[in-house]
């Protein structure tokens, strides 16, 4: 797999160690661009906050979802065997991938079968984690990503940086240079609708001509073995329903146990990714379409090895609906290809240190605690404290950097000392008085590139404190009541 | 009520008035309250930083420190969550009962003050400035003292509560109510550019909204953003809620003869 993951640019250092702070650099510096990723997500995240305000059960909805995909996960095998009864019975084709190896050799497989040479594609994350595209490519398969944005970002040879919008870190002139390029529209053309008009007309052709289809999976239903597929364009049917063969690819986690829950995974979905009541077209497949073959590629690629660890088991739930990229402050201001990973923001950070630790040792320090995305979560993952378990975990099998470890130590050895700390205090303290401030804020320390430091006071808390009469007077500022004493719980 | 006062150690060694008007401010309240000089810090900077097992010694003493008392207060939502919440995994065996009574007695400030002060003693000197109210995510998140925007529920708002009982004060409307000013402790060492980008902006959304002062409830989210306003010469000022209650001047973490630039 390695020698396609370099094929495409923004992925070329995938397979190194990639630092967070270093690969964010550049996007935070272009100013101008960076208020404006961080202004459109900010956007995408008040319509989600005004979605949820309009249903009171919302909360309840949250918790009635997380529930069920626990229980999902703690009965994972008899759901995905009833899944396989169910889906063959309908006439569909079940397969089954341990990785993503085996889920392109798969696809490979099927395609060659049926002498297929263009594909369609639409909504597959699970795709670009196995890098299918590049798989068959190099077979000699044309594969066009069908959504806007990907197709967008296909045409670049980039990556996508969001899961539900791929292409949020460019901009209308971006893409119309872009088209310009690639599809042939007039010189720095930026009108969306009329950017929008070309890309449909080019993709018109390529579904009128594909012998194939493959698409993501959003909720597979155990009980009745069909599956449900959501889009805003409408490209998915069209991708499932004019060649005669559709591969739909899905990770073990996307299961749910009965149609009847499907309900409350669509009301939180599309509330959570773009603020919409409801996408545009949920399409159920339930078997072949007459004349036509469905196949289904469950795939697991490290799901198991998750779903066994306590600590992350919960972010299997993950309907991958983008809200806590959306809500992530450092995200939307370092933009998703600093993740340098297929699944970026909160989640991604969760998820690809599991896929491999030591190159992705970096994510789990791109936050600031700040909580928001547990909130945001319609499944209730704990994101913000597995990422802080993942920092234990990096911590516990030495990958942490010398630069992170060595201050740590010697902080834990003066704080274990409190007159040493007391004596190292004043010092700091004092040496930030008198010396220079080109020397207390010099380009070594890297608080005080943008930073002043705190102004020093001469004394401590602790030494105030012992030059007091204490405990003995009280300092009242308003006058207290010496009478009445403090009532619990009032 | 025998207090013990849990001080921050940054707030100990650069913001020494925090924890003297907390003092104060619990003390006008009729509390008995001491400062055991035996603690240092909680351990937060090590947990967070992956080093949990370092923070173990740190827990322990805490522990030791603060079972005395009846109630341990701390004015920083951050380090109370770090007992509140994170200790837990670092007590087994026979430690975990004397945890277990330190950790049920721990509170932030302004819970304190919600919970075991009456109404009728929180009598505040007048403010009359306009205060926009960084809510600092430790406290909002992990305590739950206010209700966070992304939750569709309505919590209760302890600061917001306490501000509303000081006479002359004027809150501004922010932007963005809750957002992470990027503080975030050794993050913002480790990715100081981000770091950066989201105090700057946390600091535009109070000065478009006319705000005079930023204050919050926790010191170190005020001393990332109190740097950066420092740098660009802002005439915003920055206080602890403690400072404010206690009446303290808008000018308190800000003197203008010591400022460098
Ligand atoms: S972790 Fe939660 S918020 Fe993030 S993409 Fe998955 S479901 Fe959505």
């Amino acid at each position: 797999m390695d020698r396609y993951q370099s094929r495409r640019k923004g992925t070329t250092t995938m397979k190194s160690t990639v630092d967070h702070p270093t690969a964010a650099k550049p996007f935070v510096a272009n100013q101008e661009r960076m208020k404006w990723h961080d202004g459109a997500l900010w956007f995408v995240r008040e319509k989600r906050d005004r979605q949820a305000h309009s249903i009171p059960e919302w909360e309840y909805l949250r918790e009635l979802a997380s529930q069920t995909k626990a229980h999902t996960q703690a009965n994972l095998a008899e759901y995905l065997e009833a899944f396989e009864r169910q889906a063959t019975a309908a006439g569909a084709v079940v397969h089954w991938a341990a990785d993503a190896e085996e889920h392109n050799a798969i696809v490979l497989g099927l395609l060659q079968k049926n002498n297929v040479q263009r594909v369609v594609k639409s909504k597959s994350m699970l795709t670009e984690e196995c890098h299918l595209n590049p798989y068959l490519e190099a077979q000699g398969i044309e594969v066009v990503d069908t959504d806007l944005g990907e197709r967008i970002i296909q045409l670049r040879d980039e990556p996508p940086s969001h899961i539900v919008l791929p292409a949020i870190h460019l901009k209308k002139g971006d893409v119309g240079e872009t088209f310009h390029e690639h599809l042939g529209t007039e010189k720095g053309a930026s009108d969306p609708k009329y950017l929008t008009e070309a890309a449909r007309q080019h993709l018109r052709d390529r579904f009128l001509n594909a012998q194939a289809g493959i698409t993501g999976v959003n909720f597979a239903i155990a009980e009745t073995g069909g599956v449900t597929v959501c889009t805003n364009e409408g490209n998915a049917d069209l991708g499932a329903s004019l060649p005669p063969l559709h591969i739909a690819c899905m990770g073990i986690e996307k299961l749910i146990p009965r149609q009847a829950d499907l309900g409350i995974f669509l009301r939180l979905l599309a509330r959570s990714a773009t603020g919409q009541p409801i996408t545009t077209y949920s399409s159920h497949f339930l078997g072949p379409r007459e004349g036509g073959q469905l196949h289904i590629v469950l795939v697991d690629n490290g799901r198991s090895s998750i779903r066994d660890r306590d600590e992350f088991r919960e972010a299997l739930n993950c309907i991958r609906c983008g809200a806590c990229m959306n809500t992530c402050p450092v995200y939307r201001r370092s933009g998703g290809h600093s993740y340098a990973s297929v699944v970026p923001g909160p989640i991604g950070s969760v998820l690809s240190p599991a896929a491999d630790t030591e190159q992705h040792k970096s994510l789990p320090f791109a936050c600031s605690l700040c909580g928001s995305c547990t909130d945001v979560c319609p499944v209730k993952i704990p994101l913000h404290h597995q990422l802080l378990a993942w920092r234990q975990e990096i911590g516990r099998e030495g990958l942490l950097p010398v630069s992170k470890r060595m201050p740590m130590k010697a902080a834990a050895a003066l704080f274990a000392r409190p007159r040493l700390f007391a004596v190292a205090g004043w010092f700091g303290r004092f040496a930030l008085r008198v010396l220079p401030h080109a020397l207390t804020h010099n380009r070594l320390n890297t608080w005080a590139v943008a930073r002043e430091l705190p102004i020093a006071p001469k004394k401590s808390f602790r030494s105030w404190y012992r030059d007091q009469d204490r405990p003995a007077n009280s300092l009242p500022i308003v006058t207290p009541d010496p009478e009445s004493s403090p009532t619990k719980n009032r | 009520m025998h207090i013990g006062l849990f001080v921050p150690c940054y707030v100990d060694q650069f913001y020494p008035d925090v924890a003297v008007a907390t003092l104060e401010l619990l003390e006008s309240c009729g509390m008995q309250v001491e400062f055991p000089s035996a603690q240092t810090c909680c351990g937060q900077p090590m947990a967070n930083t992956g080093c949990a097992e370092m923070a173990v010694p740190l827990a322990e003493r805490f522990v030791e420190i603060f079972q005395p008392y009846d109630f341990v207060v701390c004015p920083s939502g951050s380090c109370t969550a770090m007992v509140v919440h994170h200790y837990d995994h670092l007590f087994s065996g026979e430690k975990r009962a004397a945890f277990e009574a330190v950790r049920d007695k721990t509170l932030e400030l302004s819970q304190f003050l919600e919970r075991y002060v009456p109404a009728e003693k929180l009598n505040f000197p007048s403010f009359p400035h306009r205060v926009g109210l960084h809510q600092s995510c430790h406290g909002l998140r992990e305590l739950r003292i206010g209700a966070c925007s992304e939750r569709m529920v309505t919590g209760n708002d302890s600061v917001g509560e306490l501000l509303e009982r000081v006479p002359d004060l004027t809150r501004v409307t922010l932007k963005r109510a809750d957002e992470c000013c990027g503080f975030g402790g050794t993050f913002a060492v480790a990715e100081a550019d981000v770091s950066v980008a989201m105090g700057l902006s946390r600091v535009a959304d109070h000065a478009a909204a006319d705000a005079e002062v930023i204050v919050a409830g926790d010191m170190s989210c005020l001393m990332h953003m109190q740097g950066l306003m420092r740098r660009d010469g802002s005439p915003l000022r920055v206080m602890h809620l403690a400072q404010l209650l206690c009446g303290r001047s808008i000018d308190i973490n800000h003197d203008a003869k010591e400022q460098r630039r």
